[in-house]
């Protein structure tokens, strides 16, 4: 707090895209004495936010004019939500109000004068949900259009401090991953190499979603749920990409100490570029009856070869649990009466 | 005439341009414009049917669940399924907390920031507004953020995550909760309860709720602590409840729904003709002054073809029409048309205005809070929270739910498995819709006619208040 106080603010203007607000909602959520108060300690300023600021019509106007101008400095651009290019490049699908241009415009622009150019969500990073299916607007992320390098800033964008976009993935991203990026930004912690080769902020990346899913005991015997809402292994039959999607999201707790998994459902691989495309998101693909999408880096042979061994090994507890919504067979000493 | 234009209009969730002829100082007429068109009708064509599920709540991330609700609503009127009793009461409590989450933030985050503007410095009222409310530095901030997370963990036991979740299926849902769960969930909403007595109402929710009438309002707030009744005394000194009124027909698609009926029943109220049935068939998409191609106007049939250069349109937004005319949506007619008496003598006394939508949403809050209880106990935790279904296949339904800022509707059409076609009208679709070909207004463009803005210009307060009154959802409103 003391030295926020005494050192300058690391100033952050956030813009919502073609977004869902649903990122901001998340980072509502964050901090022990609310968000405002979080920012505060760490001296991280909001020159403007859409959802929170008092600051409306042309107020936000002349701040936007200050910063294109250099007069206030930007440490920060935000952008939440895909950029829109259509119809034909024009960008009209997204206006900024009252400004008679369009957020595609807006974002290149101020992307010139920041310090640092962060997207938050899946959307900004690389098009995300507005860009699936015939993606009606033309819509990309900053710096990837799905997992072509390219998007609304070109790949060969730089921002002042030298860095690429920095890609903050998740539909939404927990709160944490948007907060700590910001701080570590801020406290200048973050630099080109703490990236992954799409932007992703490593200290999140490095990670797989499956990592301390609290379905792991069965992900191990391969004791899997057949339908919706039973408490076996995901990857199976139900969709899940978590050995193959990158997050600590179960290493986290979410709005208190859920995560996609423990609520019952696939991971649906939302900070990857391009996860909108798939189809049938709660079905596993199977070739064989062996599912395509295998752990990230585990040779086809070894992961049918380890599945057949541990399903021949599963204990009739993990085998019957898996099948049901409640635990059938609680823990216990195999033959004996001794209480674990 | 000076014609002004306002945007970007922020503090709600999306942006907004309010375009406003003024006339001697009054607004003689205004045009809405939502300017984000994102295609869900579009993208969800020809996908899986259960696609729908992981799509459709991501259109918008403060209703998200109700978005997944109205998904599934429409997915089971396809399959003509019956849900486990477990996982409709569960389905509520997610529902409940993002709807009574959204009237927080709504109340303390969009809403009240603009009473500690400088242009009421000179006001009795102003400092202790302005230390309690003002945007991002307001004491009521460390509080309200805090309570909002600790009710969204609600979401953690039921929904794995929020925003954003897959556990609202056709069949019930995905996550059946233990005995500790349920008791965690007692406890999260014993706190939120407690938050609402102590910080929101200044009473216990049952005094809240027992009221019945104007004249016991007023004596239950006289004196009173507590951000509700401080709002209740800026929206006297500033005259609230005569700015803002909105068209005059309320309408509700009924919310909450269980063993027992709906909590709140869906319905239309009239101002001046009372409570009536609802013909969902009565409901029409009207596109003339829409960046949208003509077509169909019964949405189960209707497109959603954008036309960037169409003449004479001027919003993303559809105008959907109620027996033709436009309809108020939101927690104010959803109480009127589920008929608590307090609204409905509010209404009758000043109509749909400023003042009774934010009465409408802490009443309703106060609902939600017993509801959410009431549901946890019911629980059955030995049966099942999720029915085997079939897999969608063939037919025609419409989802028609309530999300926070009101009736929410999904038309689904099944082929083979796949979407033949979607159509969506949200909330805010209905209250910030543009003009229809009778040149009639939508409920916005109606209610900020009249309203004074002096010599403020498109810096009218005034015109801020009235707009955030109805809690838009613009992202939802093209989707």
């Amino acid at each position: 707090m003391q030295q926020s106080l005494q050192s300058p603010a690391f100033n952050v203007l956030w813009l919502q895209g073609a977004s869902c607000g649903g990122c901001t909602m998340a980072v509502l959520e964050s901090g022990h004495s609310g968000w405002f108060d979080e920012l505060r300690s760490f001296g991280i300023r909001l020159i403007w936010h859409p959802s929170v600021s008092e600051a409306t019509g042309a107020e936000v106007v002349a701040i936007l004019d200050k910063v294109r101008a250099r007069s206030i400095r930007l440490d920060a651009l935000i952008l939440e939500g895909s950029v829109l290019r259509g119809p034909h490049g024009s960008g009209r699908f997204n206006m900024f109000a009252g400004t008679g241009k369009s957020i595609y415009h807006w974002v290149a622009e101020l992307a010139a004068v920041a310090d640092y150019v962060v997207s938050v969500g899946s959307c900004a990073a690389y098009g995300g949900i507005p860009a699936a299916g015939i993606n009606p607007t033309d819509a990309t992320g900053l710096q990837f259009d799905g997992t072509a390098p390219g998007g609304a800033l070109g790949e060969a964008f730089r921002s002042g401090r030298g860095l690429p976009v920095i890609n903050i993935a998740g539909c939404a991203p927990h709160p944490g991953w948007i907060m700590e990026t910001l701080i570590a930004l801020s406290t200048g912690d973050l630099a080109g190499n703490d990236l992954d080769q799409v932007g992703r902020p490593k200290f999140i990346a490095n990670h797989l979603a499956h990592h301390a899913c609290s379905r792991n005991e069965f992900y191990e015997f391969k004791a899997s749920a057949e339908k919706l809402s039973e408490r076996g292994c995901l990857m199976e039959h139900l969709g899940c990409k978590a050995t193959q999607a990158v997050g600590d999201c179960n290493q986290r707790s979410w709005n208190g100490g859920g995560s996609c998994t423990k609520g019952g459902y696939a991971c649906i691989s939302c900070t990857s570029p391009g996860f909108e495309s798939s189809r049938h998101f709660l079905e596993t693909s199977k070739l064989a009856g062996i599912p395509v999408g295998l752990p990230l880096d585990m040779p086809k042979a070894w992961f049918v070869a380890l599945s057949a061994l541990s399903k021949s090994a599963t204990p009739k507890r993990v085998r019957s649990n898996a099948t049901s919504d409640h635990i059938v067979v609680p823990p216990s000493r195999d033959g004996s009466k001794k209480i674990p | 005439m000076t014609r002004i234009i306002i945007g970007p209009f922020n503090r709600v969730e999306g942006d907004l341009e309010v375009k406003l002829d003024i006339e001697d100082g009054m607004v003689a007429s205004a045009e809405v414009t939502v300017p984000l068109y994102r295609g869900f009708e579009q993208i969800l064509d020809g996908r899986p049917a259960l696609d729908a599920l992981a799509l459709a709540p991501r259109i918008c991330g403060i209703c998200s669940v109700s978005q997944s609700i109205a998904a599934v609503a429409a997915l089971r009127g396809t399959l003509g399924i019956e849900p486990a009793p477990n996982g409709v009461l569960a389905a509520n409590i997610a529902h409940a907390a993002e709807n009574a989450a959204d009237h927080l933030t709504h109340f303390y985050i969009f809403f009240m920031p603009d009473f500690a503007r400088d242009a009421y410095a000179s006001a009795p009222w102003h400092h202790a507004a302005a230390e309690r409310f003002t945007a991002t530095r307001g004491s009521a901030g460390r509080e309200v953020l805090p309570a909002r997370a600790r009710l969204l963990e609600i979401m953690g036991i039921v929904a794995g995550k929020w925003p954003h979740s897959l556990a609202f299926q056709p069949g019930g849902t995905t996550r059946a909760i233990d005995l500790g769960e349920r008791i965690r969930l007692l406890s999260i909403v014993a706190g939120f309860r407690s938050f609402l007595e102590t910080v929101v109402f200044g009473d216990r929710l049952d005094a809240v709720l027992a009221i019945q009438t104007i004249a016991e309002f007023d004596r239950w707030r006289d004196g009173r602590a507590g951000d509700f009744c401080r709002f209740l005394a800026i929206a006297d000194a500033l005259q609230l409840d005569r700015l803002g009124n909105g068209p005059g027909i309320l309408m509700s698609f009924g919310a909450y729904h269980g063993e027992h009926g709906a909590l709140f029943a869906r319905g239309v109220f009239d101002q001046a003709s009372g409570g009536a049935a609802l013909a969902t068939t009565d409901i029409a998409e009207d596109v003339s002054h829409a960046w949208m191609r003509d077509g169909a106007t019964d949405p189960a049939l209707s497109t959603t073809i954008p036309d960037a250069d169409k003449p004479g349109a001027y919003s993303w937004a559809k105008a959907p029409r109620l027996n033709g005319r436009p309809a108020e949506v939101g927690a104010l007619a959803r109480q009127a048309v589920a008929g608590n008496p307090l609204l409905r003598e509010l209404v009758g006394q000043s109509g749909s205005n400023i003042r009774n939508r934010v009465i409408a949403r802490m009443i309703e809050t106060a609902h939600l809070a017993v509801a959410m209880e009431s549901w946890i106990r019911a629980l059955r935790l030995n049966e099942p929270f999720c029915a085997d279904v079939r897999q969608p296949g063939e037919g025609r339904a419409a989802g028609l739910v309530e999300a926070a800022r009101g009736s929410l509707g999904h038309w689904i059409e099944l082929s083979n498995g796949k979407i033949s076609h979607y159509q969506i009208i949200a909330p805010t679709t209905w209250n910030f819709s543009p003009r229809d070909a009778a040149g009639q207004p939508g409920p916005l463009e109606h209610a900020l006619v009249g309203t004074a803005v002096g010599s403020d210009g498109a810096g009218s307060v005034a015109v801020q208040h009235v707009v955030r009154s109805f809690d838009p959802c613009m992202v939802c409103t093209a989707h």
